[in-house]
């Protein structure tokens, strides 16, 4: 039974991240891979980066992203060499392309449209203030005396 | 027998929910006193009966009821008792039940604590209250009943999901549903308010305090997530922007915007009808979560009951409340028109720029989750939206709320000069100026992320400082008696900037490593040894564990044994990685350990993540804020108010 158990425990084991014999020789090219991967997804995994997957098919990315900069590939290249191969859904950070740009402009638009709506309800709010300031009419004024010398 | 029990009560609940959404609200709408009174004890007998099937449930998941399908699926006997208490919720069904018990506990809390309300706008919002509640009783009764038998009882129940046994994660949803289901407090007193065609400064006072508990529950809630996915998933991640994370953020937002933009409405009468909007949204929002979560909708870490038919259920909720709800804005919003008036530089404008920048950033965060879905439905692209996107588009919101805070925050009401109240603050300035410089030339790299999230952080605290000292009027005597109000503010609005520096921090100068380490081979990272000494076969209560002996040293003397584990629980088929971290304040030393290698050896992974414990003591910081302000003298005013009102009732 113990030997059962001892054998699921290696088939079921997680796999770290990041192994070390995919780490490459050059410290300013596997720096390159590292961040490039944390903006890949892994395409089996929820919502995880191929940097911080265990599944095999991270592994498989991570060393084929690699094999890419080792052949010289510039950062967008080897990007473009995954997404033609594995589409746009491995991208973590979507482009601007196409109606993408909504996507990316929905945050600076929407300030611009409170922005321009709270701007003018605070206006609308000081000119208020004038009208509200005018001065008592006769009777508030003598009400108020009233009220003050009782 | 006691199962039977549950079940009865939780239908007898779901019938005392339907009379209590009803009958006040006719009573109140007739004003017959006698029908408004049915929601008080009403509200009382809902939350008994609510209470006693969650017990009745609870019950069976500690005896292990391996009769009901639930426990059999999410229990097994072996487990800690702890976790068979919290896998009452750990699950789909238990957690809807607890959702629905909160809520009834909430309606509870207005009926009792809700004498001074006038009586008819009392009688609405419980009405309200308790037709989300018969929402909510329908859908568990009908699509997602826990009380439902096995034919044959099996032996032994399937576990619940490893992941999930940890005592961070047993107090999480919790606090996150106090949190969800308190703006449901929020969204009741808007909706009676509309009904009502009133808001003035007495509404405001009502409602801050349930939204001020609200967002406390819900920062508890989510530090506790953030922090169990720091030392939990093995690679010391404390946010991924996943779409159930948003889920819980996106309310938080709103509900930090809401109780700011009370204020207005308590104070100075101004931001009605967005202040009752943005109480309507944000539970919008709390259910949008709800829905996230459920529908399968949306792939996340948090699968968890995934299932259309459940999804629909809650779609229809949602677009019922909501939907009722915005069409009653329409209508009425036009009644409540703002009586205070305010220049264009005032403490008023300031508080409406925090609410501009927490809602857009909320709108930032809900356009990125809900975008993939949107592209594929009416662009046909399948693409992924990720932390890259939201860190660049949601951060700017926050530095720039950052900035302003403590200007905004020392401003007088209705009319104030910048220059005035941003002079006394040229301390502040000029600290965090010199905290940022000082990181500048610390930090090897070249991006400003680190320097500028320390500039935030000490000019959040040192203008914290400022204020307090200018509320007591430079008087270091006169501090310690200024109200809880302000230590609460000033609280809370320091938490935030320690929070922002530990998260820019954290993010900035991280170091990892990962090698293959050879046992008793010593070796460095980032100026600290770590010697893998052994590594053992461990068993646990109801897993088994390869537990390493790692010593942590700098500079010859040793600072900690670290002891990381990986976990394989048998019955769930699961394995774990169980990190150790050495933490402290500066920094964590967070070791985990991997697989044996084939030429000897572990895989050993080492990261040094400075001021990451900044982050959870920022988010204490702003709860305790939240508690702090919770307990000023004029809630308890308002409690003394409520008693006299009571005595006086039986003379009528």
């Amino acid at each position: 039974m113990k030997r059962l158990i001892l054998v699921l425990m290696l088939l079921a084991t997680p796999l770290l991240a990041v192994q070390p014999d995919e780490v490459l020789d050059d410290p300013v090219l596997e720096e390159r891979a590292r961040e490039l991967s944390k903006g890949l997804r892994c395409l089996v995994c929820r919502n995880e980066s191929i940097d911080e997957s265990n599944a095999s098919l991270a592994r498989d990315l991570r060393i084929l992203l690699r094999e890419r900069l080792v052949e010289g590939d510039s950062d967008a290249e080897a990007i473009d060499f995954i997404v033609d191969r594995y589409g746009e859904y491995v991208l973590l950070n979507p482009d601007m392309r196409g109606a993408n740009w909504l996507l990316w402009g929905a945050g600076p638009l929407m300030l611009l449209l409170a922005g321009g709506m709270g701007f003018v309800y605070l206006r609308g709010r000081s000119k208020a203030s004038r009208q509200a300031e005018a001065p008592l009419s006769a009777e508030e004024e003598a009400r108020l005396r009233d009220i003050l010398n009782r | 027998m006691i199962t039977e029990i549950g079940h009865f009560a939780l239908i007898l609940a779901f019938g005392v929910a339907i009379v209590q959404m009803l009958v006040p609200l006719i009573g109140a709408h007739k004003r017959w006193p006698g029908w408004m009174a049915v929601a008080e004890p009403a509200a009382g007998a809902q939350f008994a009966l609510t209470a006693l099937a969650f017990g009745a449930l609870m019950y069976a998941f500690i005896r292990s009821d391996f009769s009901l399908a639930l426990v059999v699926a999410n229990s097994h006997s072996a487990k800690p008792m702890l976790y068979k208490i919290s896998g009452t919720w750990g699950n789909h069904e238990g957690s809807m039940l607890l959702w629905v018990l909160i809520v009834t506990l909430f309606g509870a809390m207005a009926a009792w604590f809700g004498g001074n309300l006038p009586p008819t706008l009392r009688a609405r919002v419980l009405s309200v209250q308790s037709a989300i509640a018969v929402a909510f009783f329908a859908f568990i009764l009908f699509t997602s009943n826990p009380f439902d038998r096995m034919a044959i009882p099996p032996f032994d129940g399937r576990d619940l999901n490893p992941l999930l046994q940890d005592p961070g994660l047993a107090f999480h949803p919790p606090f996150l549903y106090l949190g969800y289901v308190g703006l449901s407090m929020a969204f009741s007193f808007a909706v009676a308010a509309l009904i009502e065609g009133r808001v003035d400064a007495a509404w405001g006072r009502w409602v801050r305090p349930w939204t001020l508990a609200a967002w406390v529950f819900l920062t508890i809630g989510i530090a506790l997530g953030s922090w169990w996915a720091y030392y939990e998933l093995g690679w010391g991640g404390f946010w991924f922007w996943d779409p159930v994370e948003n889920a819980s953020f996106m309310p938080w937002l709103l509900a930090a915007a809401l109780l700011h933009s009370a204020i207005v409405v308590e104070k100075r009468e101004s931001l009605k009808s967005w202040t009752i909007l943005l109480a309507i949204l944000a539970f919008g929002f709390s259910l949008i979560g709800t829905f996230i979560v459920r529908s399968g909708l949306l792939t996340s870490v948090h699968a968890f009951a995934n299932d259309p038919e459940r999804g629909v259920f809650i779609l229809m909720i949602l677009a019922f409340f909501m939907g009722g709800a915005l069409i009653l804005f329409t209508l009425r919003a036009g009644a409540m028109e703002a009586r205070g008036v305010f220049g264009l530089v005032s403490r008023e404008s300031a508080l409406l720029v925090n609410n501009l920048l927490l809602a857009v950033a909320c709108f930032v965060v809900f356009v990125g989750t809900m975008w993939p879905l949107v592209a594929e439905m009416f662009f046909d692209r399948k693409l992924s939206v990720g932390p890259p996107f939201f860190n660049a588009a949601f951060t700017p919101f926050m530095v720039a709320l950052g900035l302003i805070l403590p200007i905004g925050s020392t401003m007088p009401w209705k009319r104030a000069r910048i220059m005035r109240a941003a002079w006394p603050l040229r301390y502040a300035f000029v600290l965090a100026l010199a905290v940022a410089g000082l990181a500048y030339a610390m930090q090897s790299g070249r991006s400003l992320l680190g320097p500028m999230g320390m500039f935030l952080g000490a000019w959040l605290v040192a203008g914290v400082v400022v204020e307090l000292a200018q509320r007591a009027a430079w008087d270091w005597r006169r501090v310690g008696r200024l109200p809880r109000a302000d230590w609460g503010k000033a609280t809370a609005h320091a938490g935030l900037g320690v929070t922002m520096a530990g998260v820019a921090g954290l993010t900035a100068w991280a170091v990892d490593d990962i090698r293959v380490a050879q046992i008793d081979a010593p070796f460095d990272v980032a100026g600290y040894t770590l010697t893998l000494n052994d590594v053992q076969e461990v068993q646990g209560p109801n897993y088994l564990s390869t537990m390493a002996d790692i010593t942590l040293s700098q500079g010859g003397s040793v600072i900690a044994e670290l002891k990381p584990e990986k976990r394989f629980y048998p019955v769930a088929q699961m394995p774990t990685t169980e990190a150790a971290i050495d933490y402290n304040l500066a920094r964590d030393v967070y070791v985990v350990i991997g697989d044996q290698q084939q030429g000897g050896g572990w895989t050993v992974r080492t990261y040094i993540k400075p001021m990451t414990n900044w982050i959870w003591i920022g988010c204490a910081l702003m709860a305790l804020g939240g508690v702090l302000s919770l307990t000023d003298r004029r809630f308890r005013v308002a409690a003394g108010a409520r008693k006299t009102r009571a005595q006086a009732v039986p003379a009528e």
